[in-house]
């Protein structure tokens, strides 16, 4: 009798998502123990039973702090029923706001031309559309979180306030047209304001660590969501093109206008939707596809680092070749970062972690050598807005890379816990966010708009 | 005695790791010490200790092992490591201030010699 009741209380506390088997083995342990000394204590075997159960406690509030604790568990197993703290309700009717959202946002992007700012410029795209792309398509991201979050109060003119700044800082400034300030400016606002979604996202708190790292998760899978919604759009117009055309009409042109434009700015929205909604359904790609790159990227440093001494060559600096690092390091931060995101916090260092360590090492090493080499010739280029950027986004990497590879050191040869890492490349994020208006507000006004 | 929940939750990081301190042992038994050192006045729900003791192990302040209850039952052990003896002084010396200021008497913690009497 009492075995077919402590698998059915396992059973039930099994079904919560946020307790594992092995936690799921601790509780029955503590349950049987009490009964044990229940029945010692002269109780009968179902009174001993019920006893016990009661003094485990509430299994919902039980469940919601191993969730709380576990809440990187949530991103990968089924969640049944929608959060009942977050303000909106429902699958359906978040459906219906992201789509409407995404529809506002489209109609917004369309906006200008009714007065006279047309997309195409002389060179491509307007410059006017360049500078404010990311405020055309943001802020509506940022209020679908803030509805499904439920910001309230304050916490809603703190969201909004980066968003004015940018329109003012973008808008007003007296930007040399097509100058390096107004393409770094308009490069780095995204940056920007992805962070300020982050705040929306994080329903305001913004300091806590797990939920910026809840934020980083999303990030990665909004990427490829919305990659893959990108290529089968691609996949759609071409589609439509050949179609009607085989029927003598020529759509380009209503496609290109009205169609893509409209698809690359609702995409956004559509894409964070879906990624809310199957979170916990699909296993998360980013750290899949980090765990197939980590090795390849390490071998080609490996390759490189050898090539480099074995010829002895010294890295041609050109003018630009900065930037090329500057790439390569973001790549390696990345592969970090979402390597980390997935990680089991408990887990002993294994054999991927060491690589991953060697990765960093090989990347800070290529990125030394190249610096030595950019830093011999620096004062022969001077210094423009765009190597200034440069610079400053690859000492920043470096910065996080180099205190990255101390811990991984650390936590491979067991002197630390596995915590220090996240903790370090979460307490980041804010670094990213002021660079980034840095570039935005402050190196205009330094360069003098050029 | 009513103590209040975020009181409990509160000293539930010291106690454990106090506990501990003594030797290893596990879930059950650290719930029946907290019973014998607070003569019945602390009333943990059983539960509740193991998302704490996870807490821990997360942060290093304890390592967790598998082994054999005298049943042969799987049962998980703590222990206490070098960072949790340091977390636990730690801790020790905060609740001593709000202890010693409750009190009224003031703390100088510039006068207080560690290892002195």
């Amino acid at each position: 009798m009492l075995e077919e009741r402590v698998a059915e209380w396992r059973a039930y506390v099994r079904r919560r998502e946020a307790i594992h088997e092995a936690e799921a083995d601790e509780l029955e342990d503590h349950l049987r123990t009490q009964v044990a000394a229940l029945r010692q204590a002269g109780l009968a075997e179902d009174e001993a039973f019920l006893i016990a159960v009661k003094r485990i406690g509430n299994l919902d509030a039980l469940s919601q702090e191993f969730a709380r604790e576990y809440s990187e568990r949530l991103w990968k197993r089924l969640v049944v029923s929608p959060d009942p703290s977050e303000a909106g309700g429902g699958w359906n009717k978040e459906a219906g706001v992201a789509v409407a959202l995404a529809i506002a946002a489209a109609v917004a992007f369309r906006l200008p031309e009714f007065f006279g700012v047309h997309i195409e410029g002389p060179d491509g795209l307007a410059p006017f559309y360049f500078r404010n792309f990311s405020l055309f398509v943001l802020p509506f991201l940022a209020g679908f979180f803030a509805w499904k979050r439920g910001l309230e109060g304050v916490d809603r003119f703190r969201l909004a306030a980066p968003f004015v700044v940018a329109v003012l800082v973008v808008n007003l400034l007296p930007f040399t047209p097509g100058g390096d300030t107004e393409r770094l400016s308009a490069l780095h606002l995204p940056i920007a304001l992805w962070l300020a979604v982050g705040f929306a996202y994080a329903a305001g708190h913004w300091r806590d660590h797990a939920k910026r790292m809840n934020y980083v998760r999303f990030s990665g899978e909004w990427f490829i969501y919305y990659a893959l919604i990108a290529f089968g759009g691609g996949v759609l117009m071409g589609s439509t093109v050949f179609m009607f055309q085989a029927i003598g009409m020529d759509v380009e042109r209503f496609l290109g206008t009205w169609v893509i434009p409209s698809g690359v700015v609702g995409a956004v929205i559509v894409g964070a939707w879906l990624v809310e909604a199957k979170q916990s359904v699909i296993e998360n790609m980013a750290p899949v596809l980090t765990m197939l790159f980590t090795p390849l990227f390490t071998l080609v440093l490996l390759t490189f680092l050898v090539a480099m001494a074995w010829t002895g060559s010294g890295i041609d600096v050109e003018r630009e070749v900065l930037i090329g690092f500057d790439l390569l390091l973001v790549v390696v931060v990345g592969l970090i970062l979402y390597a980390v995101s997935a990680r089991d916090p408990q887990a002993e260092p294994g054999a991927f972690d060491a690589l991953q360590l060697l990765l960093v090492i090989c990347a800070l090493l290529v990125d030394a050598f190249a610096l030595w080499a950019i830093a011999a010739r620096i004062s022969d280029f001077g210094f423009t807005p765009n190597r200034v950027a440069a610079l400053g986004e690859n000492l920043i990497l470096v910065v996080n890379l180099g205190w990255s590879a101390v811990l991984y050191a650390r936590f491979v040869s067991k002197r630390t816990p596995f915590t220090p890492l996240e903790r370090w490349q979460t307490a980041y994020l804010p670094v990213y966010a002021v660079w980034a208006w840095v570039v935005v507000v402050i190196f205009p006004l330094v360069f003098g708009f050029r | 005695m009513d103590i209040g929940k975020d009181l409990v939750a509160a000293s539930a990081t010291p106690l454990v790791l106090a506990i501990l301190s003594e030797g290893e042992s596990y879930g059950y038994a650290i719930l029946k010490r907290v019973d014998e050192l607070s003569g019945g006045e602390l009333q943990w729900t059983d539960g509740m200790l193991y998302p704490v003791l996870h807490r821990l192990e997360r942060n290093g302040y304890v390592k967790a092992s598998w082994g054999r209850s005298d049943t042969g039952r799987r049962r998980k052990y703590y222990r206490l490591t070098d960072r949790g003896s340091e977390e636990l002084a730690s801790q020790r010396l905060q609740w001593q201030v709000v202890n010693s200021t409750l009190r009224g008497t003031s703390f100088h913690p510039f006068q207080w010699v560690p290892g002195s009497v």
